[in-house]
């Protein structure tokens, strides 16, 4: 139990982290890696139910981006492996209903199925890779500068920001008490009981309140007005535009011409 | 649950997309319009708490699943709906770039799904009629109970829709929704529970907190709520286009093309990129292979139509709670004349 919760805080500070980095692709204006993260998810899922084959080459934009960036693979699969549960849930029964031989290889039928179930892992894959790298070349704080330079609410960037601040203190608190509770219950094996959990999740929120209006009396006497101050400067200039209109054009150009239905006929005439 | 990228269809997610953002800005000008700034710290500590709870939470014995709290009641208790609604999709936000929860894309419907419902169904037509403004602790349970359970229900449901609407999962919509509407209930009650045995220990600790809450102001009617309003009939509009869109066309084109079988592969490809309108149908075809198999385009068209309306519905179900919100908000603004009186704030007892 607290070791999925010590690994899950591990993990955002180690994401903060490599945020922090000074790549040429860290520097680049977060609006513009943004941008292209949203092209691209787009771009990934408008494809087909069954597509492989275009949505391979796909895979270009992260390894660029991993190598740019100089971040850490096995981290990311990690990540990856953590929150499939679900998309493999859902997607596992396509094999089951749909059963139609659609790819002969040799004396193997493979169905429909299994064709659309490679095709979701694939989808699921370059998106939620596509948000981790955003989030690691980019660092939270600069994400909701991006997000209120693009229209996104003041009240809503700046709670944001908040709540990711104060994150890592609550979660510091409730792994305290965690601590505390097990260390006064000896054969409870790390089970906490329902009422004893209302009344550690109870004076967690009291303690949340009072903290909220702590800080919010510190800030105020610190001037405090709702704006958020980055300490890196970033602007949307001639980099930026070639980034954008590079892998976006790419991106573009790969999900609609036969470009990928040449490369994918590659693809699967290799395999098949 | 969270919805995620990989089920998604560009149709889908963008609609979805559009709703949340409008809600979001709806929500922020509400906010900001109450002038009560202490309400953004406590907004964005108690959406941390959110998250710190929920990493308590799953270790409760008994359920079995990984379902996690939401603790969307529980911020819209605390805060009301429209500042829990912000609280609500920052914890989203923050759980799909962190811990990849969802994707960018699905986003959206997770704010809608998972903020939408306990925010502004459960919380003001259930929670508060059945607590009221004297709480007891019988009322706190049912109240919690019920509106837990109804806006994860539908929650649930909302991701089966978005999902059978996409078209990439071949579940049919009746197993999908069998599979999810009980675990969601088993949820559902889980989250009942806990809400109301922390809501109770506030009240019993520090009923100021509750009261503060509970009586949150009435404002005047924003120009705001017209574009929400303007975007919710565009929602519908979309939403109801995409599904006709999608009964139109009774048989996947790339199905039929699949089943005369031979140069297929190509010939699909070049059908799916030569025409950039067919994203769409290609995509929002509701996927289902038992009807496909059966052949006749009448089940499929039929199929095909059960999904699309049930998505309409739930859109136009959507547009009318929020349309019944404002209008509720719009009729409460009349006692108040000073839309910033709060600092000496009375019970609004009309609800």
């Amino acid at each position: 139990m607290s070791t999925k919760i010590d690994r899950a805080f591990y993990d955002i500070g180690h994401l903060d982290i490599l945020a922090e980095a000074d790549t040429p692709l860290h520097r680049l204006d977060p609006r513009a890696k943004l941008l292209t993260t949203a092209v691209f998810v787009v771009c990934v899922v408008s494809f087909g139910k069954y597509e492989i084959a275009g949505l391979l080459p796909f895979f270009l934009y992260p390894a660029v981006v991993i190598g740019l960036a100089e971040l850490p693979l096995s981290f990311l699969l990690r990540k990856l492996l953590l929150v499939s549960p679900f998309v493999i849930f859902i997607g596992i029964f396509n094999p089951w209903l749909d059963r139609e031989v659609m790819v002969q290889l040799g004396p193997v039928g493979i169905s429909g199925g299994w064709v659309s179930f490679a095709s979701l892992l694939l989808r699921f894959s370059l998106t939620v890779g596509a948000a981790l790298l955003l989030i690691a070349t980019t660092g939270f704080g600069t994400i909701c500068m991006a997000l209120e330079q693009l229209g996104a609410p003041r009240v809503f960037t700046v709670q944001l920001l908040l709540l990711y601040r104060y994150l890592f203190v609550l979660i510091a608190e409730s792994i305290r008490m965690m601590r505390a509770q097990s260390l006064r219950s000896f054969n409870a094996k790390g089970r906490i009981s329902y009422r004893v959990f209302l009344q550690m999740l109870g004076n967690l929120l009291l303690r949340t309140i009072d903290r909220a209006q702590r800080i919010h009396m510190a800030m105020l006497s610190r001037a405090f007005t709702g704006e958020i101050r980055i300490v890196r400067q970033f602007s949307f200039g001639y980099k930026e535009a070639c980034f954008l209109a590079g892998f976006g054009g790419l991106f573009l150009c790969l999900r609609l011409t036969d470009l990928t239905a040449l490369l994918g006929s590659l693809v699967l005439g290799i395999t098949g | 649950m969270h919805m995620a990228d990989a089920l998604l269809s560009p149709a889908v997610g963008g609609t979805m997309w559009a709703a949340a953002a409008a809600a979001t800005v709806y929500c922020s000008a509400k906010v900001r319009q109450s002038l009560d700034d202490r309400k953004v710290p406590l907004m964005g500590v108690l959406a941390a708490f959110v998250f710190a709870a929920q990493m308590i939470n799953f270790t409760i014995p008994g359920t079995g699943s990984s379902g996690h709290l939401g603790g969307g009641l529980m911020l819209a208790i605390l805060l009301g709906p429209p500042a829990a609604f912000l609280a609500i999709a920052s914890v989203l936000t923050v759980q799909a770039l962190f811990f990849a929860d969802g994707g960018l894309l699905a986003l959206g419907c997770n704010i809608i799904n998972l903020g939408i419902f306990p925010c502004f169904i459960a919380y003001p037509l259930i929670y508060k009629r059945i607590v009221g403004s004297h709480p007891t602790r019988a009322r706190l349970l049912t109240g919690s109970l019920i509106a837990a359970i109804v806006g994860l229900q539908m929650g649930a449901f909302a991701v089966v829709t978005e999902t059978t609407l996409s078209g990439v999962s071949s579940l049919p919509f009746s197993s999908f929704v069998v599979l999810m509407q009980p675990i969601h209930l088993a949820i559902g009650i889980v989250e009942g529970l806990v809400t109301a045995g922390v809501i109770s220990f506030i009240w019993q600790a520090r009923p100021e907190i509750l009261e503060k809450a509970a009586t949150d102001q009435p404002i005047g009617i924003l120009p705001i709520g017209k574009i929400l309003v303007i975007m919710a009939a565009l929602t519908v509009l979309i939403g109801g286009l995409l599904s006709w869109y999608a009964s139109e066309h009774p048989d996947g084109l790339e199905w039929s093309m699949f089943k005369v079988s031979g140069q297929e592969e190509l010939e699909t490809r070049e059908g799916l990129h030569k025409d950039l309108a067919g994203v769409q149908e290609q995509t929002a075809l509701m996927p289902d292979y038992g009807f496909k198999k059966s052949a006749a385009g009448d089940s499929g068209r039929l199929g095909t139509s059960v999904a699309g309306l049930v998505g309409g519905l739930l859109v136009l179900l959507l547009g009318v709670v929020i349309g019944l919100v404002l209008k509720k908000r719009g009729a409460g603004g009349h006692d108040h004349s000073h839309p910033h009186d709060h600092d000496h704030s009375h019970p609004n007892h009309h609800h």
